[in-house]
């Protein structure tokens, strides 16, 4: 390396930034952080009427209801959790054969698969669901609990599958016939080998396919016809109807997931395309 | 033998899914966007709907307001997510925090972001009243109408700050696997700093790029609850106006809805068939 090339390298990722630089990174950063915190903030104000900045009388009163046994909310969180829960599970048991069919084989016909799979993340699922809506009403589905996660596997599933296919992209199947060959039976093969090795990825990509269903809204909102109340569908209410401190403390549970899971996986999230492509689900 | 049956085994329990219910429910949509309700006794297909949305002011001034949303909110995100990922790859101290709070709305809801847009930017909102505090407005109504404008500030708004991150995120991780050789070499041969980022870095960043924002269009084009939070009641987003059309007593706005559905699906598949270009071209490099 010449001396010039070493010193236009330090120049390009230069260490600290200029005055200026970090000027503008503040300012950016402010502007992301910024629409949480009136929503924190209402969460537990009394009365905070125009033109207070700050809220004139704090009180813990929209928790209170939050979490009072009269409340939708609990019950909303339940079944939030519960769907989102079961899109994961069903998912993942469909999602993951195809994951390593995708990342394990070539075969014809392989990139009209992909792109199958990845329509659904890109094609908005209020398109789908309006079509969907009449035979899920004839089967008796709409407004049912199980109408609901059924169409929240549309969005849910091809996140699994491409997250299976990049892990399965990276796995040594030799090992399993190693297995199999020293006579473990396909199940403890799949148990004692194969399992382990994809876990990380698998519990990754099961974080992320739950935070896509626990984020539905208009699947939700067409499909359950209103009967099946999650947490955004009660946020939604609630901003609508102007109650802003009950809106604030359900914004703080609803957003709760996601911090939580960018906490465990912020470093495997880092620079990865896929994961950051899969959260504009979100 | 075995291994002839493999794949198509591991893959059908996903693809029958995903065709059933999403080619299913694209299929549905589409015969009855054509006139075919058999629960009504109606079995003949028609192009009326498509005929009566596109001669209808509403469905028209929703559709431009809808396209104006998505372009600019898609080429300001690209914008900022540029500035932000050049300053982002740099190495600095307090980088790792910064990061982590780059990445925060990522998995923030949009729902989330509208409400705290809401209370940011509306009339009685927190910029209200640092303007009132500084003696700019005398009453909240003074304030300019950022939130159910016909300008659709306040959607432009969200969206931008949700999709900052994730173009950021995409152009961040595009700028690690190419490295810094390319411009180290464009440097040396005595390219400017803007020269090199012109003419070296932004061309191996534009597939990545198109493709995040094509993604992003696609989304901003077919939300539906953000700009029924955010938005006027007329024109409406076309997913607003969509959702209304198919709630209308009126059974007769059913096909116009379908119909509203299938212009959004189109044009997502679109942007499909560009992202599908875009992501072969970028492995080839």
């Amino acid at each position: 390396m010449t001396m010039v090339e070493i010193r236009i390298r330090a120049e390009i990722s230069r260490d600290g930034l200029s005055g200026p630089t970090w000027f503008a990174l503040v300012l950016l950063i402010s502007w992301l952080i910024l629409p949480l915190i009136p929503l924190a903030v209402w969460s537990i104000s009394r009365s905070w009427f125009f033109p207070d900045i700050t809220p004139s009388a704090y009180s813990l009163r929209a928790w209170r209801y939050v979490f009072s046994s009269t409340s939708e909310v609990l019950p909303a969180l339940g079944v939030t959790t519960l769907i989102a829960l079961c899109a994961t599970l069903l998912s993942a048991i469909i999602g993951l054969p195809a994951g390593r069919a995708l990342g394990l084989y070539q075969f014809r016909g392989k990139s009209a698969v992909e792109l199958l799979i990845l329509a659904p993340t890109i094609v908005p699922g209020i398109a789908v669901a309006l079509g969907l809506h009449v035979v899920f009403l004839n089967l008796g589905l709409a407004g049912s609990f199980l109408g609901v996660l059924i169409v929240h596997l549309i969005p849910t599933l091809p996140y699994m599958v491409l997250v299976m296919a990049g892990v399965f992209a990276n796995y040594n199947p030799e090992i399993e016939a190693q297995a199999r060959s020293l006579g473990a039976d396909p199940f403890q093969t799949f148990y004692y080998v194969t399992l382990p090795a994809i876990l990380p990825g698998l519990l990754i990509g099961s974080l992320f396919t739950f935070l896509v269903s626990w984020s539905q809204y208009i699947l939700t909102l067409l499909i359950g016809g209103g009967r099946v109340v999650t947490l955004p569908l009660l946020l939604f209410n609630f901003a609508s109807a102007g109650r802003n401190d009950i809106t604030g403390a359900i914004s703080m549970i609803y957003i709760l997931p996601g911090v939580v899971l960018l906490l465990l996986g912020a470093r495997h999230l880092t620079g990865r395309n896929t994961a950051a492509e899969s959260l504009r689900q979100i | 033998m075995l291994d002839r049956w493999k794949i198509p085994l591991l893959l059908s329990p996903a693809l029958l899914l995903i065709v059933g219910l999403f080619l299913g429910g694209l299929f549905l949509g589409l015969i009855g966007s054509l006139g075919y309700m058999p629960q009504l006794g109606r079995e003949e297909l028609s192009f009326d709907a498509y005929r009566n949305i596109l001669t209808s002011e509403s469905f028209c001034l929703s559709f431009l307001l809808t396209f104006y949303i998505s372009f600019t909110s898609t080429v300001i995100a690209s914008a900022l997510a540029i500035i932000a990922a050049l300053i982002l790859r740099r190495h600095f101290i307090g980088r790792s925090v910064i990061n982590f709070l780059f990445q925060i709305n990522l998995t923030v809801p949009h729902l989330v972001g509208a409400v705290g847009i809401l209370y940011l930017f509306s009339q009685s909102g927190f910029f209200a009243r640092l303007a009132y505090e500084f003696e700019l407005i005398a009453r909240p109504s003074d304030f300019p109408a950022l939130i159910y404008d016909p300008l659709a500030i306040g959607i432009i708004l969200q969206y931008v700050w949700k999709e900052v991150p994730f173009i950021g995120m995409i152009l961040l991780a595009n700028m690690q696997t190419f490295g810094q050789d390319y411009e180290t070499a464009a440097r040396s041969l005595g390219a400017s700093r803007w020269q090199s980022f012109r003419y070296v870095l932004l061309p191996l960043l534009t597939p990545g790029l198109l493709a995040a924002a094509l993604i992003v269009f696609a989304f901003t084009f077919g939300a539906y609850e953000i700009p029924a939070l955010l938005g006027q009641n007329y024109p409406a987003a076309l997913p607003v106006l969509a959702y209304q059309s198919f709630t209308d007593v009126d059974l007769n706005a059913r096909p116009e809805a379908l119909a509203m559905g299938m212009i959004i699906a189109a044009l997502s598949a679109v942007m499909i068939v560009g992202y599908a270009r875009l992501a072969r071209r970028y492995v080839r490099t």
